[in-house]
């Protein structure tokens, strides 16, 4: 069947992560049925048992960040105490050391430079990250077809932190989209809601642990105060989006309502390393208006009674359902498929799993053309799936995703990293998917011919132009990277 | 092929006929009495060899301007005995191109030839299969996991250098040629990932007539890469005779180190010149002054070693003997190898010559080959490293035995 292939393509590449070499000759007559079969909590997690959880996280970097202070303190005193002993002579001193016989460095060459070695606690935070990124990037290479992959993607970006606030990040921001977002990823929205927001780092990320209650014990005494980031961010990004029916005031009452929401030991020293915090000397006493209904004052539950009345409202559902068409189907998706994601969201009360079941079984969701361009994530994943290239040196990767201008949990803003072609296929992005292709096509090409794997991945739905482009390649590598260059693996 | 006995000092080692025969070509003797004299031996030859991917037009690398036909045929390619468009005459009949001033003094030394109307067996025009081919030693298309040359250092005694040190192979991976049991090692030239002009001009094609979008946002990253490197963009595609220059540095300085590797693969790209391909100017010339940089750099920095060198310069095919519709030439058949080095027995053009006239052309479209490419590799495996016509044939270049090692290369 003509259509076939194409169908296919458009399934592997809209919804999933796209085809390895023997994808298609198992999947695609049944490609819709093996993305709905990845609709399993259990395909959502990483299952990697090594990787740290939250408080351990937190842990090993207030620790290391403490090393760190001291051995500040004690350089800045060592130094001190140098600059009053030390007599004129004081180069003397210097050199005498660097020729004494018998010290580790006696076999170097005179005048090599000593480079200082690396902070060793710099590289085990580093590490924290670089764990959580290899372990993502193997399981989406690993899997079927990666719907439930592209999903948590999704979600990780709706409810996105960035890296750029500050070295605990390093250390939080794979956990947090491992127990908040993967763990919910075929939940209730409103439990993933709540187990974003009530996360470290959610709460460092938009501010939240420090905003205090003008009228609370710790309000009066300091001359801080409320801040709004978390409020505002949830309604406008994470639930009713903007123009989703809330006032300044809304806000101000919602962030009224969060204060108190902390981080233990984060700067408390109590309770236990990194877990959320309620702090009820900061939380701001008495009820709080939000959307037109009243809450009263339950402290932690104040705040939590507002999500859950987020979650189940019509304008969240709207807002979700336009994002996840846009994100999967099309820039500008079809009227009826929002209408369908819109009112099963609110029929199932927002199960998520239900929600992806209503994406891929909409007929608009498996009509063409493909408009969309693969995220940059995608695209490397994809590449890298294509090719059988291994996940080893994860850092080229990060940066590839830097020179793409979406890096890996580290958004400019809180809105996420944008998916429309428009910002996608930025001249600069799209010349550095060049590189890449190349840099992927070149060791990859030994054992595959493009030709070949061209057809294995498309069969059908492979173009004139592109399979001849192919063909004529001058090189092997030079025919593999003209493929993953392709509109036809470009395009979803 | 006889074979010399085993001695006190080396295993059984097979020694080319022109070896055993040297008694009367004087001259040969110095090449091989040290190595049987002692196996530590002073003798310590190199051989490279130089895959030109993307085929090289034959018919402007060495112009055969004596033939009544050439002229017609190439128009604006065409190379000339003398005035603007001279290229560099090394015989009655061939005019080198002019941007291979190295070669052209090697060859006047003596220590380069070309043979010329020659290719691998494969008769198609795909660059892939016709690489394959060429690198695998294979009489036509097939898989095959190694190729000619790692089976010809498997195929030598145990402990030469050649095969104790390794070959090696320059570039991100290891060519099909240099595949298989015997041990390889890699080095790139960092920056290796800049050079892919020629790949954004093929995939800015593809856009042009697939995906507007992909091609604007292409073309302004292209412009704006070009205006930070404040360099012209080649768009005319192809090759970086910069990268080449690096590379032939590279891999000398390898192999000038004691324990450096004596075989090694370069691999330069871009030679696919379906348009504008230029005549005494222009991108092939660009391409063929990076090579003959190249020549140069490895005398250079071989220094005493260059005498016991072999450079072998091969390609998968050659192109139309008649100029395309663009200025430039299209998939063919022969085309000429290269041979460089103070080893080579050079100063001559090896070619019988097939004649460019529609009847002489292969398909009525290509240069016609006269010489199969693995005779000449196996002359010079014979030569220079002694292996036997038997081995040649079964080992190196399976199914073969009818094909002779072509003979007097090496010095």
């Amino acid at each position: 069947m003509a259509g076939s292939d194409e169908l296919y393509r458009l399934g592997i590449q809209r919804f999933g992560f796209g085809g390895k070499a023997d994808t298609r000759a198992r999947f695609a007559a049944r490609v819709r049925d093996a993305l709905i079969a990845e609709i399993d909590p259990k395909a959502a997690l990483l299952g990697d048992t090594r990787l740290p959880d939250t408080a351990r996280s937190i842990q090993i970097v207030t620790e290391i960040q403490e090393r760190q202070r001291e051995a500040r303190a004690r350089k800045r005193q060592l130094a001190q105490a140098e600059a009053k002993a030390a007599p004129a002579g004081g180069a003397m001193q210097i050199n005498d050391m660097a020729a004494a016989p018998g010290t580790m460095d006696a076999g170097k060459p005179a005048g090599a430079p000593v480079r200082p070695p690396e902070d060793p606690d710099a590289i085990r935070i580093r590490d924290l990250l670089l764990d959580d990124v290899e372990a993502r990037l193997r399981h989406a290479v690993a899997t079927d077809l990666g719907f439930a992959e592209r999903w948590v993607a999704f979600w990780s970006n709706h409810f996105c932190v960035a890296l750029r606030r500050g070295q605990i990040m390093q250390g939080v921001a794979g956990v947090y989209e491992r127990e908040a977002i993967r763990a919910h990823a075929f939940g209730r929205f409103a439990d993933m809601l709540v187990a974003v927001e009530t996360h470290p780092a959610m709460l460092h990320y938009l501010d939240q642990r420090q905003s205090i209650g003008p009228n609370s014990p710790a309000g009066r005494r300091r001359s801080k105060g409320l801040n709004e980031n978390l409020a505002r961010e949830i309604l406008e990004l994470h639930t009713l989006g903007v123009g989703g029916g809330y006032s300044q005031q809304d806000v101000t009452s919602f962030a009224r309502a969060l204060t108190g929401w902390s981080i233990s030991n984060f700067e408390e020293m109590i309770d236990g390393y990194g877990g959320f915090f309620f702090a009820p000397n900061r939380h701001e006493p008495g009820p709080q208006v939000v959307l037109g209904k009243s809450y009263g004052d339950t402290g932690k539950g104040q705040g939590l009674a507002i999500l859950g009345d987020l979650a189940r409202h019509p304008s969240t559902a709207r807002f979700v359902a336009g994002k996840v068409a846009r994100h999967f189907v099309s820039d500008t998706p079809p009227a009826p498929l929002v209408a369908r994601l819109e009112q099963d969201f609110r029929k199932s009360g927002g199960d998520l799993a239900s929600l992806a079941r209503a994406l891929l079984t909409a007929p608009e969701s498996w009509q063409g053309p493909a408009t969309k361009l693969r995220t940059p994530y995608e695209f490397i994943v994809a590449s890298l799936r294509a090719t059988e290239t291994p996940v080893d040196r994860v850092p080229r990767f990060l940066n590839a995703l830097n020179l793409m201008g979406q890096p890996l949990w580290n958004p400019e803003g809180p809105n996420g990293h944008s998916d429309t072609v428009e910002t996608i296929a930025s001249p600069k992005a799209i010349k550095t998917r060049l590189e890449f292709a190349l840099q992927v096509a070149r060791p990859a090409a030994g054992k595959i011919d493009p030709r070949e794997r061209a057809e294995a991945l498309y069969g059908d739905a492979l173009s004139t132009e592109t399979r001849t482009a192919i063909a004529r390649a001058e090189t092997r590598p030079q025919g593999l990277a003209l493929l993953l260059m392709s509109p036809e693996f470009q395009r979803r | 092929m006889k074979l010399l006995p085993a001695n006190t000092c080396c295993e059984a080692m097979p020694l080319s006929r022109r070896g055993l025969l040297g008694a009367g070509l004087s001259f040969f003797a110095w090449t091989y009495m040290p190595r049987i004299a002692s196996a530590a031996g002073a003798r310590d030859p190199r051989f490279l060899t130089i895959i030109l991917r993307g085929a090289l037009d034959g018919l402007s690398a060495l112009a055969p301007v004596g033939d009544p036909d050439y002229l017609a045929l190439r128009e604006g390619l065409a190379l000339a005995r003398s005035g603007e468009n001279a290229g560099i005459m090394i015989d009655d009949f061939f005019a080198l191109h002019p941007s291979m001033p190295n070669f052209a003094r090697l060859y006047a030394a003596k220590q380069a030839l070309v043979v010329h109307a020659a290719a691998s067996p494969y008769r198609e025009r795909s660059h892939f299969d016709g690489q394959d081919v060429l690198e695998s030693g294979l009489p036509g298309v097939g898989k095959i996991e190694s190729g000619w040359l790692n089976r010809a250092i498997q195929a030598l005694p145990k402990g030469e250098k050649v095969q104790t040190h390794g070959a090696l192979g320059v570039g991100a991976v290891t060519p099909l040629v240099l595949r298989g049991q015997a041990p390889v090692m890699g080095w790139a030239p960092q920056r290796l990932a800049d050079t892919n002009d020629d790949l954004a001009r093929r995939v800015m094609d593809l856009y042009t007539h697939t995906d507007p979008v992909l091609a604007k946002a292409l073309q302004s990253g292209l412009m704006a890469d070009m205006l930070a490197r404040g360099s012209e963009p080649d768009t005319r595609g192809g090759g970086n005779p910069a990268m080449m220059a690096r590379a032939a540095s590279g891999a000398a300085r390898l192999m000038m180190k004691e324990e450096g590797p004596r075989v090694a693969v370069l691999s330069f790209d871009g030679w696919d010149t379906h348009a504008n391909q230029g005549g005494v100017k222009g991108r092939l010339a660009d391409l063929l002054g990076g090579l003959d940089g190249a020549f140069a750099t490895f005398e250079r920095e071989f220094g005493a070693s260059w005498k016991e060198t072999t450079i072998l310069v091969v390609t998968e095919f050659g192109r139309t003997a008649k100029v395309n519709g663009t200025e430039g030439s299209d998939h063919g058949t022969a085309t000429v190898a290269m041979l460089a080095g103070g080893a080579v027995r050079g100063g001559r053009v090896i070619a019988d010559w097939p004649g460019l006239k529609a009847a002489q052309l292969h398909e009525a479209r290509d240069l016609r080959a006269t010489t199969d490419l693995r005779a000449v590799m196996k002359g010079i495996l014979a030569e220079q490293f002694g292996l036997s016509a038997a081995v040649l044939a079964d080992q190196v270049f399976p199914n073969s035995a009818s094909l002779k090692p072509m003979a007097g290369l090496i010095t």
